[in-house]
């Protein structure tokens, strides 16, 4: 057969082959978790088909084969993904030419282009999965295929591992520095970085826009982290843990929804207020746009907004971790002043609706009883009544209110509070539900507040004349403990708790182990989602803002970024020839590349290989009027430098020499 | 501008001019090749020459016997050719001596072997091994082979039928291969009107001898090396190792054998010391039987030892 080959690259040999195979089983085997199954088989099979061709001497397949094969696995994608693009089609593809690329990997060039693809093999893994772990397991993947890569290149004999781990190590080392610069500089976008936004998974735990029965049990399953915050003064008395999410103040007989409450609010009044609390929150991203704060909280941080509920709000939904500082002022008043058109949206309950319930609200606001005593009342209601605290209600009847007040009487915040409320508007007292969360861990290592989403919790706010929304917790006359201590101390214990609720029952020497390692765990995820992947366009403003460097705009941060880059490069390029230079303590050397350099200038720079005489020779070929000179200087550096025992004398005689040539 | 005086650092080349004149005058239009073979007897190195058959290699080899004063022997390479027709054989003598031993063509100071590629492996490894030794062993007893010992081996072009090729552990104990090629058409010209060349050798005179080449070969020796040359020649060896530039890179026989030929081409030249021009002259006969081409590049010798060159920069 005629085939055109490029005889010039020399062909890579079985170890080299041995070692890309083996670094594109680490970089490929991950995928199985996120890629169809099809997909990575098939790339393992490639690359198993080109590890048996070195082997056993099993033929590749041909030309058209491939081009074939490659088709048909393009096709294979988009029957699978419906398209080629977005991030699960865009990662299939590259998989496949991948394993592709290695079945027609027959030389040096074809394997350097098979470890850049492996390259992006490597940061493919991050689209998935930001947690350390994997991190880790791509650092890993890096210097493997950084390994590859120079034993691919190695002279000579094959390095050995620990000489290859070794440079590849450094090389990933030295790469620090560029990394971080760009890493911190690179402009940033506000939205999700690694996340393609119609990709993500749309189930993620969170509070919810709406609440109906069970919408937040599945939270309390949950022991994900929601928030970590920060507070410089040492953390807030557990009673005034209660982290403001969205409010509700529409009721349709089943559901809670938010009500209308675009206007911004009014500023609390802070004439009561027992001191003021700052702190900074890193929320975990939740797909939605309202943040949480502590309650009340006394304004918005810059960029933000607080709407008339007193609900935080983002400009955009937390794809990522977002960062805020904040200040509460406990017991200020809100919204003293409540219009005509708020009180009735605060009042509204469907007509058809727990009809026992209004029964029992009209009882109590006989006669003209004064709000507060009707909150009294209820909540002594909930308090002497046999209710019950679990997370395992029972299933609640056509209407929910009445069948909870007067039948099951065994719920968790949701029910309380939404019950309450009901009660308290029923009664003639504008109310409504908050949700968000409370208590926290504090921890010790870390200094901030941990807040899982199993503190989820649903509350009530009833209007008072004078003194605003005032926060009322039925689930605290019900299950005090669960307020003062947390959850873990509300529920008996016969409940089916979720494992990581449960740890603290005993501890064990194991255990309290557990509880270190998560201590330390959790500690490294706040730094790691604070500074790494919560690292957005306003952290990066506050980091240049720290370094003095607040007015920079983007086309400033990028050229701050390039002058680091070319600082970096200028440094490891003076390093690069400090560490080759040439021994020039020779003062003879250091003479005649006076001489090369004033020849170069006059128009006959000397080559590298070229010996002094041949030099001279070509100088006097080329300036015949400078042969005499030349010749003569040439003669005495040779004798200086090639000759048994120089005459000291003879070096001044060339430098002479050198100063009378033009 | 008033010139300074040059310092005296040159020996008188005559001896050698005259040999290479002498020479030259048969072996018309050919200085270098004259010198180059020349510079290896000097470096008490062997000579391979190989070329088409009638160029004038068993010519050169008589003329430079006859210039030098040493013994000449020729073997003519047969596919048929036994070692004891190299060493010599014992025959038994009916006169109550016992065996006698009849030494062989080997046994002189220059030997030419014609067409060493012609010979089975056999023999001319027995040859070979007698290049190394300077020593034969024959039914166990060893002899020495006289002092100067060179051997010139000329060698058809490997494609020629009937051949067996040197391998290449044979072919580095040849100091040098080089080539003569055809003669220009001046050269040629002078050749054709002239007179007949084996009448011309006959009546050259013995311009040196066997003692007096030695002296010569031991002057060669201890002609100076700096440390500048040195470094030089080590990153020339250093660079035909690297197996991207050379499937086989030179062995530290080739880097002793290049140092001795760059002495010798000083000496012929009339300096007392080694210049880089030296080397870089000698590495084309020296190192380009010696190097293979990296894997895929078809190289010839003569593009892969120029490349050597320029490759690597003089410190």
């Amino acid at each position: 057969m005629n085939r055109v080959r490029h005889t010039a690259e020399p062909g890579v040999g079985e170890g080299p082959m041995n070692w890309l195979v083996a670094a594109l089983v680490v970089l490929l085997a991950p995928h199985f978790l996120t890629q169809p199954t099809w997909v990575v088989g098939l790339a393992l099979l490639a690359v198993a088909w080109r590890f048996l061709a070195v082997r056993r001497s099993v033929p590749l397949p041909g030309r058209w084969s491939l081009a074939a094969l490659a088709f048909m696995a393009t096709a294979g994608v988009i029957a699978t993904h419906g398209t080629v693009l977005g991030r699960d089609a865009g990662v299939s593809l590259l998989l496949i030419m991948t394993g592709l690329k290695v079945l027609e990997t027959r030389n040096q060039r074809d394997a350097m282009l098979t470890i850049f693809l492996g390259y992006f093999v490597v940061v493919t893994h991050f689209l998935y999965s930001q947690e350390i772990p994997m991190v880790a397991y791509m650092v890993v993947a890096m210097l493997l295929t950084t390994m590859v890569l120079i034993r691919l290149n190695a002279p000579g004999p094959p390095p050995g591992l620990r000489e290859q781990a070794g440079l590849a190590g450094r090389m990933l080392l030295q790469a620090l520095p560029v990394m971080l610069i760009l890493f911190l500089l690179f402009p940033r976008l506000p939205g999700p970085l690694w996340g393609v936004p119609q990709d993500e998974p749309t189930a993620r735990t969170g509070l919810s826009d709406s609440m109906s029965p069970g919408s937040i049990s599945d939270l309390l399953q949950s022991d994900a982290p929601a928030l970590r915050a920060r507070f410089p003064d040492g953390p807030p008395p557990a009673a005034l843990r209660y982290w403001r999410g969205p409010v509700f103040s529409d009721y349709d007989g089943r559901t809670w929804r938010a009500g209308q409450a675009f206007m911004p609010a009014t500023d609390p009044d802070p004439s009561d207020a027992v001191g003021e609390i700052q702190y900074s929150v890193r929320l975990e991203p939740h797909r939605h746009r309202w943040l949480l704060a502590l309650d009340p909280p006394a304004s918005a941080p810059e960029g933000r907004r607080l709407n008339a509920d007193y609900v935080l709000f983002s400009p955009r939904p937390v794809h990522r971790v977002e960062t805020y500082d904040l200040t509460t002022v406990p017991g200020a008043a809100l919204e003293v002043e409540l219009s005509a058109e708020r009180r009735q949206q605060a009042l509204h309950i469907p007509d058809t609706a727990g009809p026992r319930a209004r029964e029992l609200a009209a009882r109590w606001a006989d006669n003209g009883t004064a709000p507060e005593d009707i909150v009294e009342q209820a909540m002594r209601y909930f308090n002497e009544e046999p209710f019950h605290y679990t997370l395992s209600p029972p299933h609640l009847p056509a209407d929910p209110v009445d069948g909870f007040l007067f039948d099951t009487r065994a719920g968790f915040c949701e029910h309380y509070a939404g019950s309450f409320v009901f009660l308290m508007r029923a009664a003639g007292v504008p109310a409504r539900v908050v949700t968000g969360y409370q208590g926290g861990e504090w921890n010790r290592a870390g200094g901030y507040l941990l807040v899982r989403q199993s503190d989820a919790h649903a509350w009530a706010e009833v209007w008072l004349e004078d003194r605003g929304w005032v926060r009322v917790d039925p689930t605290g006359a019900v299950a005090p403990e669960r307020i003062e201590l947390g959850i873990r101390a509300a529920l008996s214990h016969e409940e089916n708790l979720p494992a990581f609720l449960r740890r603290g029952d005993s501890f064990s020497g194991l255990a309290a182990l557990r509880i270190q390692w998560e201590y330390w765990r959790e500690t490294t995820a706040y730094y790691w989602n604070g500074w790494v992947l919560g690292f957005g366009p306003e952290r990066q403003r506050e980091l240049l803002a720290r370094l003095g460097l607040g007015g920079l705009d983007w086309r400033g941060t990028v050229a701050l970024m390039a002058g680091l880059l070319v600082l970096v490069a200028a440094v490891f390029s003076l390093a690069f020839l400090w560490h080759n230079r040439r021994p020039e303590r020779d003062p003879l050397a250091r003479l005649y590349r006076r001489f090369t350099k004033r020849m170069a200038r006059l128009g006959t720079p000397p080559l590298p290989h070229e010996g002094p005489r041949d030099f001279a020779d070509r100088i006097a070929r080329e300036r015949p009027e400078l042969h005499e000179s030349v010749a003569h200087f040439t003669r005495i550096y040779e004798a200086l430098r090639y000759g048994p025992d120089p005459d000291p004398d003879l070096f001044r005689i060339l430098r002479t020499r050198l100063r009378a040539l033009p | 501008m008033p010139l300074l005086p040059l310092p005296q650092i040159s020996g008188s080349p005559s001896i050698f001019r005259q040999v290479m004149d002498q020479v030259g005058g048969v072996i018309l239009g050919k200085p270098h090749p004259i010198r180059l073979a020349l510079a290896c007897l000097l470096a008490r190195g062997h000579l391979l020459l190989e070329d088409q058959p009638g160029v004038g290699k068993t010519t050169l080899a008589h003329a430079l016997a006859r210039t030098l004063g040493l013994q000449f022997q020729r073997i003519q390479f047969t596919s048929d050719l036994l070692p004891a027709d190299i060493v010599g054989v014992s025959v038994f003598n009916g006169g109550g001596k016992g065996f006698e031993f009849h030494p062989g063509p080997v046994f002189t100071q220059m030997l030419l072997a014609d067409e060493i590629n012609r010979a089975p492996p056999k023999s001319q490894s027995a040859l070979l091994e007698a290049m190394e030794e300077q020593q034969v062993t024959v039914e166990g007893v060893t002899r020495s082979l006289p002092d100067p010992f060179f051997v010139i081996a000329t060698q058809n072009p490997r494609e020629q039928a009937g051949t067996f090729p040197l391998p290449e552990s044979q072919l580095d104990r040849f100091l040098m291969r080089i080539h003569l090629g055809y003669p220009d058409a001046a050269a040629e010209r002078a050749l054709l009107q002239g007179r007949d060349r084996r009448d011309l050798i006959a009546e050259l005179p013995a311009l040196l001898d066997a003692e007096a080449l030695l002296a010569l070969q031991h002057q060669v020796d201890q002609l100076h090396v700096s440390e500048a040359l040195v470094d030089y020649l080590q990153r020339l060896i250093a660079h035909t190792r690297d197996p991207h530039h050379y499937a086989r890179g030179l062995s530290p026989r080739a880097a002793l054998g290049l140092l001795a030929a760059a002495r010798a081409w000083a000496a012929l030249d009339g300096r007392d010391h080694v210049i880089p021009e030296d080397l870089q002259t000698i590495l084309p006969p020296v190192a380009g039987h010696r190097l293979a081409p990296a894997e895929g590049t078809g190289m010839s010798p003569d593009r892969l030892t120029r490349q050597l060159i320029e490759a690597v920069a003089i410190p």
